[in-house]
C-alpha cells in the first residue's frame, strides 16, 4: 500500500518541476500522445459500430435485416446496424453512445433481452423507443443517404409521389411515420397510427 | 432339354428386357417442361422473374376472381402482428391512400355472420391475392374471359 502512495507522491513531484526537457520536445510529446489517443479512442468506438459487435446481443434482429432492401439490393449498396441506429456526427454519436451504455446494463445485469422469448416480449418497447428517436430528430439517420431535395418524383410510382409531394414536403411527416419495419419485423402494430 | 429351352429362353429375355431398361432410363429421351436435363442431375436454375413496381390493374379473368396486385410486395409484413396490404386497403386508411378497398365479403365469417373487421378467416391476403410478374405462359392455352367480362 506504502508503495503505491510513495509512486504516486513520485509522479506528482515530477508533474509539479519545470521540465529539464526543451519546450519543443514537451510539446511533441503532448502532440504525438493526444494523437495516439484521440486515435485509439475513435478506432475504438468504430469498432462498436460492426456488424459482428451488434450481432453479439442482438443476433436475431440483425439476421432480419439479411433479406430487405437495405442489406440485399441490384446495386450493391447497404446500410448497416450503424448507419440508422447510431447518428454521424460526431457530438450526437457521444451522446448516444453514452446512452447504450445503459443498454449494456440492461442486457447484462437486468437481462431484459437475453433470450428470444423475452425479446420478443420487448420488442414492442424497443421498437417504440427507436421511433420517437428518429422522430425526434427528424428521420435524421434516413436522411443522410435519403435528401428529399433530390428526389426526383418522375422517377418514383404515382403512389410514393402523391404521400412525399405532400405529407413529407410540408414538413407534417417525417419517414419513420410510414416508413417502419423496413429493416426489421414489425412489434404488435394493431394500436399504432396508420396501422389496424 | 425342356430345361434348357426354358433356360435359354430365360436369359434371352433378361438379356433383351436389360438394354431395354438400360435404353429408357432416366427421362428416357422425353423432353418436358424440365427441359433435357436427366432426373438424377441438377439443372441450372432459372433466372428469378421479376415483380414490376407498378403496373395498371389487372383485370378479372372471371366472376368473383380474387383481384391481382398490380405492385410489388418486397418485405411487406402480414404477420399476426402486422398487415401492411390493410394499412392501405382497409376501409379507414383506403380513401387516403388512393387505395382499393377491400370487398365487403372480406367482413363476413364461414356463419354468414357480419363482423365489425376483417374475418380472421380473411386477413391472410397472399392466401387468394398474388402478384403478377410479366412471365411467358410455359404452355400454351386457349382461355377465354367469360362473356360478361369481356
Amino acid at each position: 500500500m506504502k508503495w503505491i502512495i510513495n509512486a504516486l507522491k513520485g509522479f506528482w513531484t515530477i508533474l509539479r518541476r519545470p521540465s529539464k526537457a526543451a519546450v519543443g520536445i514537451v510539446l511533441f510529446m503532448g502532440f504525438a500522445g493526444g494523437l495516439i489517443f484521440w486515435g485509439a479512442f475513435n478506432t475504438g468506438m468504430e469498432a462498436t459500430n460492426t456488424e459482428e459487435f451488434c450481432s453479439g446481443c442482438h443476433a436475431p434482429i440483425v439476421a432480419e435485416i439479411q433479406e430487405t432492401i437495405h442489406y440485399a439490393n441490384r446495386s450493391g449498396v447497404r446500410a448497416i446496424c450503424s448507419d440508422c441506429h447510431v447518428p454521424h456526427a460526431w457530438t450526437d454519436k457521444i451522446v448516444r453512445k453514452v446512452q447504450a451504455s445503459k443498454e449494456l446494463f440492461a442486457y447484462f445485469v437486468t437481462q431484459t433481452i437475453n433470450t428470444p422469448e423475452k425479446f420478443k416480449e420487448r420488442r414492442a418497447h424497443l421498437a417504440e423507443r427507436e421511433w420517437a428517436r428518429l422522430k425526434k430528430n427528424d428521420s435524421l439517420e434516413c436522411r443522410n443517404c435519403h435528401n428529399f431535395d433530390y428526389m426526383d418524383f418522375s422517377e418514383q410510382s404515382p403512389r410514393s409521389v402523391r404521400q412525399h409531394s405532400t405529407a413529407l414536403a410540408s414538413g407534417d411527416n417525417t419517414c419513420v411515420d410510414c416508413h417502419k419495419g423496413i429493416a426489421h419485423k414489425l412489434p404488435d402494430m394493431h394500436k399504432v397510427d396508420g396501422w389496424q | 432339354m425342356k430345361k434348357s429351352i426354358l433356360l435359354t429362353l430365360s436369359i434371352t429375355l433378361t438379356l433383351i428386357s436389360g438394354f431395354a431398361v438400360s435404353e429408357e432410363r432416366g427421362i428416357g429421351g422425353v423432353e418436358s417442361l424440365r427441359g433435357t436435363a436427366e432426373l438424377e442431375a441438377t439443372r441450372v436454375a432459372d433466372p428469378m422473374k421479376k415483380v414490376p413496381r407498378d403496373q395498371v390493374d389487372i383485370e378479372s379473368s372471371y366472376v368473383f376472381q380474387p383481384p391481382l396486385i398490380p405492385h410489388h410486395i418486397r418485405s411487406y409484413e402480414v404477420s399476426l402482428n402486422a398487415n401492411k396490404c390493410l394499412s392501405c386497403h382497409g376501409w379507414k386508411n383506403a380513401k387516403q391512400m388512393g387505395a382499393t378497398k377491400i370487398s365487403v365479403t372480406h367482413f363476413t365469417n364461414r356463419n354468414d355472420e357480419v363482423l365489425a373487421d376483417v374475418s380472421p378467416r380473411r386477413y391472410f391476403c397472399l392466401q387468394c391475392h398474388v402478384t403478377q410478374a410479366d412471365a411467358k405462359p410455359l404452355v400454351g392455352n386457349s382461355f377465354e374471359r367469360v362473356k360478361s367480362l369481356q
